[in-house]
């Protein structure tokens, strides 16, 4: 875009920038190779990308079903400690880092950003393509971690040393914890370039007139979830390697002079601790990496289908670059009582509570995005509900968490347990499967089935605040996480038995539901009723393509040209309630947008 | 319109289970009261931020249902609003803050009377030591550990001698002292936390890492390992029994110096340079 593009589109309305660079010719695919596998269009990749994240959730999901049996009936299914703690360790990792950032960014940020953006594809079509297959190599070395000796690793998701790497932990003392930090490793590598690709993209290849506050939060989302994402995760493959290096060659990064079993290991002087501060300076910004898509993509989701413009829109832009800032500057609220230099604590309990206000801005725009709309209650619509509850919930739990000295009873019980499930699990869940609904009609055409739909949302909704919402009373008595035999503890006023039993049940049955939505993907996307362009009325430009679903290329022989922001809905003056964000001024001279 | 009812339900719900949960916490047997105060607190002020916007919210879905013939309001901004919502929130994070910080700073700074026990997490056990009669407690150090020296105290420190050593699960502690806890690992991390006294702190290897607390109530109190150590963690239990003066007196009287534990093991040669070393001082 030329200089005072802006300005131009701006003041002189109907003015288009100038093209900076003559547009590229694309890779056409000709086998069915090239065109199916090693595709290079990001709408392909994205899709491999969500399905193969689906799949290894699907491992989590199970997974923690075994785990609930194992807690409210013990015995029903034979397991043994080890297993219990593999079991533990998988669901997490998979959950937070295989499922939901892989779909997020790799699914949705390539299905979605060149779009909305108005490019044909990603910059990089063939390092995008090589990125998602690294990251199913990732896939695959830690699903075989489960047929090695030993069986995969048992040490928390939080893979602390020495405890990971040494012989009283599952998996610890064989393949398990190697396999592990080498599938990390290998995650990191593909996800840097796919990562590179969508920041890239954002920044340089949008269409004539999208300035950046033209974008939707959709995009404001993902792309700043990237960019946290690109300065994170190197310092989890740093802490990886340093740890395998531990491990195999016998270095001590981690590793102090410890005695196991009577036995004295060769290690010496090396620090735990900072194995802590690498993992959570990884682990806090990946909070944000899960959560600040699912805040951009449900403010879209609100905004279509209250029929009203998201509510302080540049607030919102802002709010979302100031979390992602301060998500650098928190991470050690997660070891308050870690054992570091107790003074920290007032810091990051300062710079913890800080995020809060951005945070709560957000929500009160959602919730005022409402406000004076005009709502229609479909199932994207729904889900956000629940997503706003949930989160409001969860992060108001989170609160009690970052204020140090209120941490201190509660951490490492039943009550941090239902906060990063409220607030990381199920809130970007529900995102996820709203925007599921939105767009299924974009990428096959179809509708999902409706009634299906309802079913699978209440049962979600409920079932899910019902295994969290009671969980924060077990961490008040004291419950502590990780124990593979919960037993009645002589501090708790109460039997545990009962509603541990009731969690268990909500468990299974949240679960079964997600059987039900897969199924009603199936289905619909063969015999779903047909959708036509743009059913939700969206203005935003991934529903302004040639054909639907887009095909190569995504857009017609020009691209569109953008001449106002994504949210012209219900403007004063116009004929229909929203506005396309390619429609020219002169074609809705009547009406009286305020908003470029 | 029943997701109205919906929402209704899961907020005023929620409020009802947090009134009659039975789940609660057990009654405070430390001086950390201000724990649990700002619990309550926070409890206020996020209970009323998650009543306001979930009834708000209701109303909204309620009030401005899709009706084909409305169109919604066109209002991109309203910097007043967006402002006043900011320093509203921010007035009471600030709320939050402060008596944390204070009850924080409390929890990190030890009085100075306090008396000190050390605490030793290993797979799957706990073991303790006392100072002995000169209310020091003597160095240690991973590389001395044996069967001899559980606790891996240096032969040479004078200090060591008369250190009392448990081990065992279980530990007594005196009413109404404050006590600094000294944490020590050996293996792994570990975390002594007994509910009752609110108070925890990881142990790790390597390093000594501490807390301080004043019991309040006599008693026996459980202890769980609250940091994930391996595949023992779960079964990582113990016992802690608050003692007036006289039965704590006893207890320790009960048990072994590391003096008599090296003489017990036929060690005198080691006694006599610990006893001239502390001659020396
Ligand atoms: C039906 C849904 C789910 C159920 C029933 C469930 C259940 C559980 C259970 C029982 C634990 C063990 C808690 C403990 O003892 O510490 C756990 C841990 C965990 N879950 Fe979930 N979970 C669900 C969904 C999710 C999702 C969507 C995420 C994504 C963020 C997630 C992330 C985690 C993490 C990070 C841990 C900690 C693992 C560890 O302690 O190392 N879970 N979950
Ligand atoms: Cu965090
Ligand atoms: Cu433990």
């Amino acid at each position: 875009m030329a200089a005072d593009s802006y300005e131009d589109v701006v003041k002189n309305k109907e003015s288009i920038p100038a093209l900076e660079v003559a547009p590229q010719d694309l890779y056409h695919a000709k086998s069915f190779w090239t065109k199916y596998i090693f595709c290079q269009d990001a709408k392909v990749i994205g899709i491999q990308y969500g399905l193969t994240a689906v799949a290894i959730g699907l491992v989590g999901l199970v997974s923690s079903w075994l785990m609930r049996m194992q807690i409210a009936f013990p015995g029903f299914i034979p397991m043994d400690a080890a297993q219990y703690y593999q079991l533990v360790t998988m669901h997490g990792m998979i959950m937070v880092v295989y499922l939901l950032t892989a779909l997020f960014l790799g699914g949705f940020g390539n299905y979605l950003i060149p779009l909305m953006v108005g490019a044909r594809d990603m910059v990089f079509p063939y390092v995008n393509m090589v990125s998602f297959w690294v990251f199913f190599l990732a896939v695959i070395i830690l699903a075989s971690s489960y047929f090695v000796p030993g069986g995969p690793t048992g040490a928390g998701w939080t893979l602390y040393p020495p405890q990971a790497i040494t012989s009283g932990t599952p998996g610890g003392d064989g393949l398990g914890i190697v396999l592990m930090l080498v599938s990390l490793a290998v995650f990191v590598i593909g996800f840097t370039m796919g990562g590179l690709n969508y920041v890239i993209t954002v920044l340089q290849a949008r269409t004539r007139g999208m300035t950046l506050m033209r974008l939707p939060l959709t995009v404001w989302g993902i792309f700043t979830a990237t960019v946290l994402a690109l300065f994170a995760f190197p310092a989890l493959f740093v802490a990886g390697i340093m740890m395998t290096l531990d491990n195999m060659l016998g270095t001590s990064f981690f590793m102090p002079a410890i005695i196991q079993f009577g036995e004295k290991l060769t290690h010496e002087g090396g620090s735990p601790i900072l194995f802590q501060h690498l993992f959570w300076f990884f682990g806090h910004p990946e909070v944000y990496i899960v959560a600040l898509p699912a805040f951009g993509i449900v403010s879209d989701l609100i905004s279509v289908h209250a029929r009203k413009n998201i509510f302080g829109y540049r607030m919102m832009v802002w709010a979302i670059v100031i979390i992602g800032g301060l998500s650098f500057v928190v991470w050690a609220h997660h070891m308050y009582v870690a054992g570091m230099n107790p003074w920290f604590g007032f810091f990051f309990a300062t710079t913890t509570l800080i995020i809060a206000v951005p945070t709560a801005i957000k929500v009160y725009n959602w919730v005022l995005t409402l406000w004076r709309g005009n709502i229609k209650l479909t199932l994207p619509m729904l889900f956000s509900i629940a997503f706003i509850i949930t989160f409001v919930n969860g992060g108001l739990t989170g609160l009690f968490l970052g204020n140090v000295a209120v941490d201190v009873p509660l951490s490492d019980t039943y009550f941090v347990v239902a906060h990063f499930h409220m607030v990381m699990g199920i809130a970007p869940v529900l995102v996820i499967l709203g925007s599921v609904y939105h767009w299924f009609p974009l990428i096959t055409g179809r509708f999902l089935n409706e009634r299906l739909g309802k079913i699978h949302f209440w049962v979600t909704f409920i079932g899910s605040y019902s295994i969290y919402f009671p969980m924060h009373y077990l961490g008040f008595m004291g419950v502590t996480r990780r124990y593979f035999e919960v037993f009645e503890g002589e501090a708790f006023t109460y039997s545990i038995t009962g509603i541990n039993q009731f969690i268990t049940v909500a468990a299974l049955v949240t679960g079964a539901a997600q059987f039900l939505f897969i199924y009603n993907i199936i289905v619909s996307s063969k015999f779903g009723k047909k959708a036509g362009k743009n059913p939700w009325k969206a203005c935003s430009l991934e529903w302004r393509t040639k054909d639907v679903p887009p095909t190569h290329g995504n857009f017609d022989k020009e691209l569109p040209v953008v001449y106002r922001w994504a949210y012209d809905y219900s403007v004063p003056g116009a004929d229909e309630d929203y506005i396309t964000q390619d429609t020219p001024p002169s074609a809705v001279a009547n009406a009286r947008a305020e908003q470029t | 319109m029943f997701v109205v009812l919906l929402v209704l339900i899961v907020i005023l719900g929620s409020v009802v289970f947090h009134m009659v949960s039975p789940w609660w916490w057990s009654e405070i047997a430390s001086n950390w009261v201000g724990m649990d105060d700002t619990i309550i607190l926070t409890f206020w002020i996020t209970g009323a931020v998650f009543v306001a916007i979930g009834l708000f919210m209701a109303y909204c879905i309620w009030k401005f249902r899709y009706d084909k013939d409305k169109k919604a309001e066109y209002e991109p901004e309203n910097s007043k609003l967006e402002w006043t919502l900011t320093i509203l929130t921010t007035i009471g994070v600030i709320a939050l803050l402060a008596p944390g910080l204070i009850v924080w700073n409390n929890f990190v700074t030890v009085p100075k009377g306090a008396y000190e026990i050390e605490v030793v997490g290993q797979q799957w056990g706990w073991m303790y030591r006392l100072p002995g009669k000169d209310g020091v407690l003597g160095t240690t150090s991973i590389k001395n550990i044996d069967d001899d020296n559980p606790f891996g105290l240096n032969t040479d420190d004078p200090y060591s001698l008369d250190d009392v050593l448990v081990d065992a699960d279980d530990l007594h502690i005196l009413i109404d002292r404050p006590l600094k806890l000294n944490l020590r690992a050996l293996d792994v991390l570990h975390d002594f936390y007994v509910p009752q006294f609110r108070a925890k702190m990881d142990m790790v290897p390597g390093t000594i890492t501490y807390y301080w607390f004043t019991p309040i109530k006599t008693g026996e109190y459980e202890i769980l390992c609250a940091e994930y150590c391996g595949t023992g963690h779960y079964a990582m239990l113990g016992y802690v029994y608050v003692d007036e003066q006289k039965e704590y007196d006893e207890w320790v009287d009960e048990q072994m110096t590391f003096e008599e534990v090296l003489a017990s093991n036929g060690k005198s040669d080691l006694i006599k340079i610990a006893l001239n070393k502390k001659n020396d001082l």
